[in-house]
């Protein structure tokens, strides 16, 4: 979330900073739930007494990227009680970092007073660089953060985990689907070069897209500050014969592209990735513009299998989850199968738990909300990508 | 050939909005010699009183540009009194700073009314444009746009030369003391420009909206920007001059969109506006008038 400063107008933004940025004031009436509050894993029972395994969970409750904070919290919350068995149970506390790194440090610092043994968290990318230092210097913390994107959370430090793709692996995958979905298409990459997320998954795709073959044709971009129309960069894709748009950017750029296609009455088919869900969540949005459209995310609520967890978030929170909330599912998923594997109960030392989780985690396929996901000993996951098209308005697998 | 004359009718077609906000712009500077630098935001809440009359009200869309241009006229003069009037005989830098502070304070307060969540602004004008025309990417809101910036220039012309209240209005523009011995009313004709400059507005954020779709508090912003460069590149005070550059900007930039590369159009569009004013320093259209001492 806009680096390493925390303020929102810097133009340098990591994924989800700018759906976290226009995202904003709608969801501050949403924090119920998850302020702050320790909440128990299955029973009563199971306190500050030892018997349960404490995991903090930090992301931002307030502010302008407060949505995806608290669904993370909630996520994280949901999690503990539904992973706790009689042998180890697991109790929750989130803290609020307003998606400033400094805060999350303090939230960090805070949460390891209170006892913490794993972290799931931060949320935002800055967050979690800052916080990823510092969990990976003596002594050492576990920490998996669900979707912090960069390659850089995890680089280098022995005891960081990622629950979501990073950028780059999300671009060859995006490459890799594409290559098996759509072999004869004629290709144009629209992306946007002022943004890392954007700009990121376009550098991975385009070298996957060479390996593969792939009939690029066109490479078109725009900036923040040139995102009012896009029709010459159509007209430009139209007349090189492209037939398909991979577009890596966020939903709301992404409105005005399948806009403008549909007003020059340019009829090609488009993928995006994860940027691009929330699409048909936009007010006056004409969802039939967005017939047709193929992205790459890693949850779906209209999904069968998910249906179960739906309903308890729904129930518990009164909200339909998004990935984040999927993804910090997950990251939980993932510690209490990794504790298993290293034999680690309640009463770990955390230090302990950052040393022997690191190898147990490289070992474990979690079957989650998300898909199925194992790791590399980087702190990378690999899960298969998964591509949506939008039907009737809803999100079908392709 | 076809392709090229694709590019000029994009070009066309958004400096057309480019053309409509810059003459607001100058028509406040011509006669008020201020930069009133909250013009972009007053687009953009032209637009959001559109959105909220169609889709939440469900009424016709010529109701809610009627609705844009009353609301936006009386928001114009509403700023007018109550943040430039008192300042009328401070220096041109205290106006300025308030016009910044205008501008922030209308987008914040559209953030806390709206929200920060873009919403999608459905187009006001469609209808079947012929085969023919469709094939050069013209589209019913582009023949729209370029028809009101006709219209709006030509009346503007009509209006500023040939009625009463618009030579009140170059009487100010070229002297505000020597117009008042006249008996000519002068906070009433700059208020009187606002309300005018801040109707432009009013169309100038529906058409612009029915362009790009996604509305939000910041969507006057750079388009606002850009229309000011036209505004200066043309020569600013100069009602064809503003015409004028605004269509050459939106042009310059699908050429250079076009031809040289997407991420350098910025770069390019305000690179052509320094050139010009280095070799013009008053615009294509602009007066040169040397200050007497």
């Amino acid at each position: 979330m806009s680096c390493l400063t925390g303020k929102s107008f810097n133009p340098v933004m990591n994924r989800r900073s700018v759906i976290a940025g226009v995202a904003g004031l709608g969801a501050v009436g949403i924090l119920a739930g998850c302020s702050g509050n320790e909440s128990e894993g299955g029973s009563t029972a199971a306190a500050d007494d030892g018997s349960a395994f404490k995991i903090g969970a930090i992301g931002p409750l307030t502010g302008s990227a407060a949505s995806y904070g608290t669904s993370v919290c909630n996520g994280v919350e949901l999690a503990c009680k539904d992973f706790s068995t009689d042998d180890l149970k697991f109790v929750s506390k989130s803290e609020d970092d307003v998606a400033d790194g400094e805060k999350s440090v303090n939230a960090f610092n805070s949460l390891a007073d209170w006892g913490m043994q794993a972290l799931v968290g931060p949320t935002t990318t800055g967050a979690s660089l800052a916080v990823a230092e510092v969990a990976n210097q003596d002594p050492q913390m576990f920490m998996i953060t669900p979707s912090a994107s960069s390659p850089d959370v995890t680089a280098d430090k022995t005891c960081v985990f990622q629950a979501c793709f990073n950028d780059p692996n999300q671009g060859a995958n995006a490459a890799t689907k594409l290559a098996e979905m759509f072999p004869d298409e004629k290709f144009v990459v629209f992306y946007n070069s002022g943004d890392t997320y954007s700009s990121g998954i376009r550098d991975a795709f385009v070298a996957k897209a060479e390996e593969l073959k792939l009939n690029i044709v066109d490479e078109e971009t725009f900036k923040d500050d040139s995102a009012t129309s896009f029709t010459n960069q159509l007209t430009k894709a139209k007349d090189a014969g492209a037939t398909m748009i991979f577009a890596p950017i966020y939903y709301t750029p992404a409105s005005v592209l399948l806009a403008n296609a549909n007003e020059m009455g340019y009829d090609v088919k488009m993928m995006g990735c994860d940027g691009m869900d929330g699409i048909l969540g936009v007010e006056g949005f004409d969802t039939s513009l967005a017939e047709g459209l193929y992205l790459m995310t890693p949850f779906s609520a209209d999904e069968e299998k998910n249906a179960d967890f739906v309903a308890a978030y729904k129930d518990a929170y009164d909200e339909v989850p998004d990935q984040f909330a999927a993804d910090a599912y997950d990251a939980v998923h993932a510690v209490s199968l990794a504790l298993a594997e290293a034999g680690l109960g309640a009463d770990a030392d955390p230090a302990d738990v950052a040393a022997k989780l690191p190898e147990a985690m490289t070992k474990i396929t979690v079957e989650g909300l998300t898909g199925t996901l194992t790791w590399n000993d980087k702190g990378e996951v690999e899960k298969d990508p998964m591509v949506y098209v939008i039907k009737d308005g809803k999100y079908v697998a392709a | 050939m076809t392709v090229f004359l694709q590019y000029l009718v994009n070009g066309l077609s958004m400096g057309s909005v480019y053309a409509i906000i810059a003459l607001g712009y100058t028509m406040v500077y011509g006669i008020a010699k201020m930069l009133n630098f909250a013009h972009g935001d007053v687009i953009m809440i032209g637009a959001y009183i559109s959105f909220v009359v169609t889709s939440y009200m469900g009424l016709p869309a010529i109701v809610s540009v009627i609705a844009a241009v009353a609301v936006c006229t009386a928001l114009g003069i509403l700023i007018e009194g109550l943040a430039y009037k008192p300042l009328r005989q401070a220096g041109p830098l205290a106006v300025l700073i308030t016009a910044i502070g205008v501008s922030y304070f209308l987008q914040n307060a559209a953030q806390l009314i709206w929200g920060a969540t873009p919403k999608n602004f459905t187009s006001i004008v469609s209808f079947p444009v012929p085969a023919f025309l469709k094939a050069y990417n013209v589209s019913a809101v582009s023949l729209v746009t370029v028809i009101a910036c006709l219209l709006i220039m030509a009346g503007l012309m009509w209006f500023t030369g040939k009625t009463k209240m618009g030579k009140a209005m170059r009487a100010v523009s070229e002297d505000k003391a020597a117009a008042q011995l006249m008996g000519i009313n002068v906070n009433r004709t700059i208020s009187m420009t606002f309300a005018i400059g801040s109707a432009l507005a009013a169309i100038a954020g529906v058409l612009l909206c029915s362009y790009s779709p996604v509305l939000q508090p910041t969507t006057g912003s750079m388009p606002g920007i850009k229309a000011f460069t036209a505004a200066v590149f043309g020569g600013i005070g100069s009602i064809p001059g503003a015409f004028v550059g605004g269509i050459l900007l939106g042009i310059i930039e699908a050429m250079a969109q076009a031809y040289i590369s997407t991420s350098l159009a910025n770069s390019i569009v305000f690179g052509v506006l320094i050139v010009v004013l280095l070799v013009k320093p008053a615009g294509l259209f602009g007066k040169y008038v040397p200050e007497k001492v």
